[in-house]
């Protein structure tokens, strides 16, 4: 007993150990990893050796929350001092009070030495708000060996397609991705966004570039199904003579022995025309509001983004660093690669900082994938594009008064005292409450916990369903949101993406998966209760590891075995001579990786509860029915099946809400492809809060729509089936 | 007749584990390959040149910090998700244990909220429960990661534990009772030990909802040496581009001490097989 007290008592000091950092300290956010983040650490070092009695608390913030990080912890004085950011978060972030002007860490004098695309880039509206430190924008990888001298233009180089070895593209790079097709679509005169931040991926300019990319990967001189893994090893392998990247690609082929390679700036699409202008990234340190105050935070910043710091960021971080000056550094003579990037970025456009331009990856990303699939005509694509970019920012349904809602709330409280006075003053009722004192002991503190930690936050979630608008400045607008949706916004009901189409394909995946989890659960489960002498743990330990292992990394794995060259699905495919499949272009097969990935993570689950409700079942009826002579299955149907029944139940129900709420597996594997269709409902409410405009109240409404939805299906179903769930539902 | 059935038994279970293993070892030779997954689609999942680089890069050997920071990062994957675990099952426990045994006024109405509450994408709750811990002061703390965590695995283990309660037959706590033990002391000395399966079960489904959960942790953690280990993990993807190989090594890092609790939980199961457990 003493010893499990001390345990208890160290535990409770692991867990509340929390040593506070020095309130002097600076502290900056950065995401970067690799060599980037070993620079960073190594200046902060330098910087802290400088001036003594400072610290730097750097922190690096994995990329994939570093976004809601910032946006959380800023407002409520929790954020950095400093962060690392790209500068076309600045709209969105001045939007919602993030960042503050960086004053005289850029001071006038300074500006000469950067970069003068990169200084633009960071300011907004006159006012500079963060140091430029790194030019981020695609470049031409060329093929030391395959092409000792670099063609003229990307067509030249794709009408090397015979000339080259067999089995080596011209030509390798993310075409069906927004951001890589940017060049190709300067290069024809178009561009993504106007100046006033509307949608202009659209017209014969952006037709044309979508014609020429797509005139590349018919011809074979691009791979088909592009992503950035497939282009990184065809390029490492030798098996593209070129690639269209960006500077991260450089760290990962250096590792390698195999490839000899150069760097030069994207060279015109058609042979004499305009060059490719890539879009231009300027990674840049800002100040939150709070850090903007501190003279020592603004020294740190100016000195980040300057010259000596610009060397090491550039040696050993390998940035392309955003100053002039540092390309004259005798240090940086053989950086050859780099100084191509900085000549790339220079020729660059720098990214649309406005909040619309999140808004337009997505409806653009859908149009390139459906005109390269050669699905639909060019024209169309982009001008459904144009339609879909509007309709996901358009203007902010009117305030509303909050009079109704409130006279609402106030007869709903006087309806709940006038039942409760009632029901005090019934006497079978309050015996009845007496009656059930024992049990509050059970469960009040699970009640307090519930309410607290589950019951506020959602109930606080759901408020914001009735608002629009930033964070900072939210607008009640009734029940708009819920109408907008409930009516397609204005769409036909069953139009891509409404609410009702989305619904459908939600329905048929949690059908879809609860009956194969249930399934391959309650088999596998029953088949490794019987005797099975010792392979029993053996079976049970290996059919439990899908669980084991995260599933954003194991997703993933399924995500690559079901791409069309590099996937495994598609080999064992050949093994049978069947073709190869392109899985994320159509809805059927799609869907069907989705399915199958979840499946595969979720049968574990119900196997052990399966196994953990076998072990219930009193052996002695089983037995009974042996002698009976009951054969096995009718022993299974007649006796386990119902027996299991009850105690699965909870699982099964859950299960089903929480694969109706799955939105992991349908976001890692098809990322909603093709086009949006296999998105369910809550990956759809996910884009509207972050990718689409940060709608948060229309994706709250989604959330609550959900809800009422599920809350109503699982009542239908409880009336039906008295016996089992009744108490569920 | 017999054996033709137990070898297709046996037939059955090999085919369904090679399905869950086989994704499993593409992760294992992208944690092995110091390259990428190479140009050519392959059957066999074998790296063609396996090293340890990436376990090396993940656990920080050779670094500033050296596998101390890792360490301590498992640590605090451990006492989190321990923590969690201990969380649900405490409060759940009695709870679930009085939902299912008593007859009492709320216990529907409450059960059915229970179970609302499960409907709601958790998305919608991220953002109140930072506000939360805000005023409760416990952002950037263990504390305060494992309350959010119990925010899932609470509701959760009660529903499972209410059903693993009311498969125990009433008739073995009324015996204790009616040989003078008092509720509480029956449902200590008698209901508990009849539920350990469920209850190792229901503590290892709460274990794991902590281990593997990282957009919270990021969110909530502000200090390197307070990240949990998929924090780190998820850091090797960037924007443009994913570091698979160490991404995998530590995929398969972070899961060895799951596997090592299941095959323990295994034996809490066994155990509930052959005791017979509770017969009626």
């Amino acid at each position: 007993m003493a010893r499990a007290l001390v345990l208890a008592w160290a535990f409770a000091l692991l867990l509340l150990a929390a040593p506070a950092s020095a309130d002097e300290a600076i502290v900056l956010w950065h995401s970067y990893r690799g060599g980037e983040e070993r620079a960073l650490e190594e200046l902060a070092r330098a910087y802290e050796k400088e001036h003594p009695g400072l610290t730097i608390d750097v922190l690096a913030v994995p990329f994939e929350a570093y976004a809601s990080k910032l946006e959380a912890a800023i407002p409520r004085a929790h954020g950095p001092d400093l962060f690392i950011q790209a500068h076309q978060w600045i709209g969105p972030y001045l939007d919602e009070h993030l960042v503050a002007p960086i004053g005289d860490a850029l001071p006038d004098e300074d500006v000469a030495a950067f970069d003068a695309a990169s200084v633009r880039a960071v300011t907004w509206e006159g006012v500079r708000y963060a140091v430029p430190l790194a030019n981020k924008s695609l470049a031409l990888y060329v093929n030391d060996a395959l092409l000792p001298e670099t063609p003229p233009s990307i067509e030249a180089l794709a009408a090397l397609a015979g000339s080259l070895p067999k089995g080596v593209y011209p030509l390798a790079y993310r075409a069906t991705n927004s951001y890589y097709h940017a060049p190709f679509l300067h290069a024809f005169g178009g561009r993504l966004l106007d100046e006033r931040g509307s949608f202009a991926f659209f017209g014969g300019e952006a037709a044309a570039s979508l014609v020429f990319a797509r005139d590349l990967m018919r011809r074979g001189a691009v791979p088909l199904e592009p992503s950035g893994a497939l282009a990184k090893e065809l390029f490492a392998e030798g098996r593209a003579a070129a690639a269209i990247d960006g500077p991260w690609l450089a760290p990962e082929l250096g590792e390698r022995a195999s490839v000899h390679y150069r760097v030069e700036p994207l060279p015109p699409a058609v042979t004499g025309g305009p060059p490719m202008q890539p879009l231009l990234t300027v990674e840049a340190a800002f100040v939150s509001p709070s850090g903007a105050s501190r003279r020592e935070v603004r020294a740190l910043a100016r000195w980040l983004g300057g010259r000596e710091a610009g060397v090491v960021r550039a040696l050993v971080g390998q940035q392309v660093v955003a100053r002039a000056d540092v390309w004259l550094d005798p240090r940086l003579a053989g950086e050859e690669r780099l100084r191509a990037f900085a000549v790339a970025a220079s020729r660059a456009v720098p990214m649309p900082a406005t909040v619309s331009m999140q808004a337009a990856w997505e409806p653009a990303n859908q149009a390139i994938q459906k005109v390269l699939n050669a699905d639909a005509d060019p024209e169309l694509a982009l001008a459904e594009a144009k339609r879909r970019f509007d309709d996901a920012t358009r203007p902010l349904p009117p305030p509303a008064s909050p009079l109704p809602l409130m006279l609402l709330f106030g007869l709903g409280l006087a309806a709940l005292a006038v039942v409760a006075v009632r029901k005090s003053l019934d006497g079978g009722f309050r015996a009845e409450v007496k009656r059930s004192l024992p049990a509050y002991g059970y469960v009040t503190h699970a009640v307090v916990v519930v309410l607290l930690l589950v019951v506020f936050p959602l109930a606080a979630g759901a408020l914001t369903s009735l608002f629009a608008g930033t964070r900072d400045d939210p607008r009640y607008v009734g029940l708009a949101n819920y109408l907008a949706i409930l009516t397609a916004r204005g769409g036909p009901l069953l139009a891509h993406g409404s609410f009702y189409l989305t619904l459908a394909v939600t329905v048929l995946w949690t059908v879809a998966n609860v009956t194969l989890h249930v399934a391959i659960g309650v088999s596998l489960g029953v088949l490794l209760s019987g005797a099975l002498g010792r392979m029993r743990a053996v079976y049970r330990v290996v059919l439990i590891l899908p669980w084991a292992v995260p599933s954003y990394v194991t997703a993933l794995a399924w995500k690559g075995m079901f791409h069309r060259q590099l996937g495994a699905v598609n080999a064992l495919l050949k093994l049978v001579d069947a073709p190869p499949v392109s899985w994320f272009s159509h809805f059927a097969t799609a869907f069907a990786a989705n399915v199958a990935t979840n499946v595969w993570l979720g049968f574990p689950f119900m196997m052990v509860v399966t196994l953990g409700a076998l072990t219930s079942i009193p052996k002695d009826v089983l037995e009974a029915a042996e002698v009976d002579g009951a054969t096995r299955w009718q022993r299974f149907r007649l006796v386990t099946l119902p027996l299991l029944g009850p105690v699965l139940l909870p699982a099964v129900v859950l299960g089903s809400v929480w694969t109706f709420n799955m939105f992991n597996v349908v976001f890692l594997v098809s990322g909603g492809e093709p086009d949006g269709t296999t998105d369910i409902l809550v990956s759809e409410a996910y884009r509207w809060a972050f990718t689409r405009d940060k709608q948060y109240g229309y994706a709250a409404a989604y959330a609550v729509l959900i809800f009422l939805l599920l809350a109503m299906v699982s009542r239908a179903f409880g009336q039906r089936r008295p016996t089992n769930s009744e108490e569920l539902a | 007749m017999k054996r033709l059935e137990a070898l297709l038994v046996h037939v059955a279970l090999v085919a369904a584990c090679a399905f869950a293993v086989y994704p499993l070892l593409w992760v294992v030779t992208l944690a092995l390959s110091p390259h990428g997954p190479g140009t050519e689609a392959r059957i066999l999942p074998l790296a063609t040149a396996p090293s340890l680089g990436n376990f090396r890069a993940v656990l920080g050997i050779g670094t500033a910090e050296g596998v101390w920071l890792f360490l301590g990062q498992l640590a605090n994957s451990l006492v989190v998700s321990l923590a969690t675990a201990l969380v649900a099952i405490l409060v759940a426990t009695p709870a679930a244990y009085a939902l299912a045994r008593f007859r009492f006024v709320g216990a529907r109405s409450g059960l059915r909220a229970l179970l609302a509450t499960q409907m709601f994408p958790a998305v919608a709750s991220a953002v109140p429960l930072y506000l939360l811990l805000d005023a409760l002061h416990l952002l950037d703390s263990r504390t305060g990661l494992v309350l959010v965590y119990a925010s899932t695995a609470v509701p959760f283990a009660i529903f499972q534990l209410r059903g693993a309660f009311l498969a125990i037959p009433v008739d073995i706590e009324e015996a204790a009772m009616v040989d003078g033990a008092t509720r509480a002391r029956a449902f200590w000395l008698v209901v508990l030990p009849a539920a350990r399966p469920a209850l190792a079960v229901t503590a290892l489904f709460a274990f794991m909802s902590a281990w593997n959960e990282f957009i919270l942790a990021a969110t909530l953690l502000s200090r390197k040496s307070a990240y949990t280990l998929p924090v780190v993990i998820q850091s090797y993807v960037q924007e443009q581009s994913t570091a698979w190989g160490p991404f995998a090594a530590g995929a398969i890092l972070v899961s060895a001490p799951v596997m090592a609790l299941f095959y323990l939980a295994q034996r809490q199961l066994v155990s509930g097989l052959t005791q017979g457990g509770v017969k009626g």
